[in-house]
């Protein structure tokens, strides 16, 4: 369903990484392992189109893929309600029944964004892609701030919702997630401080 | 769209600040003038056509380098780019809920204020109307200047030298509308004029926005 | 062998190291002739007396002004047309230079205003317009200034030079409509009868083409100060990831 050959994907207009080739059939999750600083982040960007690509090619149903870091975009001044309410809305969705059960937010509905706890923030964010409904997800870090249980809710809801529907998720993390995922090191695929490339190229 | 335009007037009247400063400097401003120029009436009355067209204008300033800052930062801005929403539709509904947030009250509170600088009579209904006219393009060039300086840390001082220029046709066609209103001219060519302009920056506007958006979010 | 493979920035260094002594002993000679010339070899005009004189700075540097308006638009094109690196640079180069002679034409304008009008500024549509020139090429230099990445930063100027071009379009024709002014009609085209008389026009050319090579040469120069800006940066980013 997600099938990546030979990218090569740029920051700051220097290559970080070049010839990343992989594939991933539908119901299947791919783990992106690396140091920091590899080029996680600038990877899920690129796949997800915030970026170009310097070369390559990144093939995935028109208008299914999704992007989600850290940074989820709650607004404080919104419900937990009104917040994915308005993702679903966005992506002309039903906001499914049970999500906020299954992020364990049901408590929280009726509470404002800004009054949230980062973890809480965190599986609001999460939610957020129980409710738009994409089949290709780039998850960056999605893990961050969440405790244990969090984590197993999330996995849980990755694993029997969105894989077991046929999605496809790319995700970079450093934990173990406890999902049976093939894991993709991008060590192999950095680029040499002395490689060319680069947008600035024709200064050399 | 919608789903954008309601939510982000949602925020404007959650948020707070968002109606009430503007209006509140526009009060401000005006209420200022006669304590720089002196209390006659026969030069208040001559120059309010242009300090309600100044002022309406600083007013809408004040409030652009919110449009995109805040969903810049919590990221908002890079889910709603990958979502199905065209970029350029959410930069039009950006620049129609700055407007609906500081334009249309700044317009509907211009006559009150008319009446402090004892705006001419015939006046009034020209007011009215030119910047009904007049400020969705300030709306418009407003957002396309606050997406060039999303990504910038001290952007507020930035955008108003880049915005300020590019209000000065709108700003001399509404302030002339009204003046010649006042002075018993008619003011539809420039009325007319001004409507262009707006039309215009509508039809084009989006689109230069959008790919700075995108330039601004690689 | 296109065109274009002289915009690339190594062969720009190439051709442009020759080219700008001459340009620039060009530039001064056409400047040196064309003042002494206008200045002390051209009588009186009848009406103005010698203040007439100052008109071979104020129409060559408030034509170069617009010109490098123009020339900043083209070039902004062409970056994001072909993605040249040399034209964004040309243009970011072409800036300061042409908000220096906004100024030259504004201040030189004042001083030849004063005797002519009794006043050395007026709203007047020209004057207003190159006002607003003037403020468009500071809000152009700002945005350069504050981005810190080079790409980004030609891409966004880019964006504001061609929707300035409009607006400042657009403020030319306000400005005409809003007040009809005080400032003689062009002083130079070629489809007109009354144009200036011949002994102020040869001079004229003369300082006029010796503003637009001086503008050459100055943009060439900085044009190649940015490329070797830019190219201690490549080389700075590769060394930090070595």
């Amino acid at each position: 369903m997600l099938k990546v050959t030979n990218l090569t994907c740029v920051r700051g207009g220097l290559p970080v990484l070049s010839g990343v080739s992989f594939a991933v059939a539908a119901g299947h999750a791919l783990i992106l392992r690396g140091p920091n600083g590899i080029g996680k982040t600038t990877l899920l960007r690129t796949l997800a189109g915030l970026q170009p690509a310097e070369a390559g090619q990144i093939d995935y149903p028109e208008d299914e893929g999704a992007y989600a870091s850290h940074a989820d975009g709650i607004k404080a001044a919104l419900t937990v309600t009104e917040n994915l309410t308005f993702w679903a809305d966005v992506y002309g969705k039903p906001v499914p029944d049970d999500i906020l059960q299954r992020f364990d937010l049901a408590d929280l509905a009726g509470r404002m964004g800004g009054t949230l706890s980062a973890g809480q923030k965190r599986r609001l964010g999460l939610a957020r892609l129980g409710v738009i409904g994409r089949k290709v997800l780039f998850l960056d870090e999605p893990t961050v701030s969440l405790d244990g249980f969090s984590v197993k809710l999330f996995a849980d809801w990755l694993q029997n919702t969105h894989l077991a529907s046929g999605g496809v998720a790319v995700i970079a993390t450093h934990i173990d997630l406890g999902m049976d995922a093939p894991e993709l090191d991008l060590t192999p695929f950095k680029v040499a401080a002395g490689q060319g490339g680069g947008t600035d190229e024709a200064f050399l | 769209m919608i789903a954008l335009l309601l939510r982000d007037l949602r925020l404007a009247v959650r948020a707070g600040g968002g109606f009430g400063l503007g209006l509140a400097f526009f009060l401000i401003v005006v209420v200022l003038v006669p304590f720089g120029v002196g209390p006659e009436t026969a030069v208040l009355s001559r120059i309010a056509p242009g300090i309600l067209w100044v002022a309406s204008l600083l007013a809408a300033l004040l409030s652009l380098d919110r449009i995109f800052a805040l969903d810049f930062e919590d990221g908002a801005l890079a889910l709603i780019a990958t979502s199905p929403l065209p970029l350029e539709g959410a930069a039009l509904v950006k620049a129609l809920a700055h407007w609906i947030t500081t334009g249309l009250p700044l317009t509907l509170v211009a006559p009150a204020l008319g009446f402090l600088l004892s705006l001419a009579p015939e006046a009034y209904a020209y007011l009215l109307l030119s910047l009904l006219i007049g400020t969705p393009a300030l709306s418009m060039i407003g957002t396309f200047g606050a997406a060039l300086t999303v990504g910038l840390r001290r952007g507020g001082l930035l955008l108003s030298l880049l915005v300020l220029p590019l209000y000065v046709p709108t700003l001399i066609f509404g302030a002339e509308a009204v003046r010649r209103g006042a002075d018993g001219l008619d003011p539809t060519g420039a009325l007319m004029l001004m409507g262009g302009i707006t039309a215009g920056c509508f039809a084009v506007l989006p689109f230069a926005t959008a790919a700075v958006l995108r330039i601004n979010l690689r | 062998m296109s065109l274009w493979e002289y915009a690339n920035p190594k062969r720009f260094m190439g051709w442009t190291r020759p080219l700008l002594p001459w340009t620039f002993a060009l530039a001064v000679l056409c400047l040196v002739v064309g003042l002494v010339w206008g200045f002390f070899f051209t009588p009186d005009d009848f009406r103005q007396g010698s203040t007439v004189k100052i008109i071979y700075l104020h129409v060559p540097s408030a034509l170069m002004a617009i010109n490098a308006w123009i020339m900043m638009l083209v070039a902004s094109v062409i970056w994001v047309v072909r993605r040249h690196h040399v034209s964004a640079l040309a243009a970011r180069a072409a800036a300061p230079v042409g908000v220096v002679f906004t100024l030259i034409a504004l201040i030189t304008g004042g001083i030849w205003g004063q005797p002519m009008w009794g006043t050395y500024w007026a709203w007047d549509p020209r004057l207003t317009s190159f006002l607003i020139l003037f403020l468009f090429y500071l809000g152009y230099i700002a945005l350069w200034e504050a981005i810190e990445d080079p790409d980004t930063a030609a891409d966004l100027t880019a964006v504001l030079c061609m929707v300035g071009s409009v607006f400042a379009i657009l403020s030319r024709y306000a400005v005409l409509f809003w007040n009809q002014g005080l400032h003689q009609g062009a002083s130079l085209s070629l489809d007109k009868e009354e144009n200036v008389a011949d002994v102020f026009w040869f001079p004229l050319l003369v300082c006029i083409a010796g503003f637009v090579l001086l503008f050459i040469a100055l943009v060439l120069m900085r044009t190649r100060t940015e490329i070797r800006a830019r190219r201690i940066r490549a080389l700075e980013a590769r060394a930090r990831r070595a």
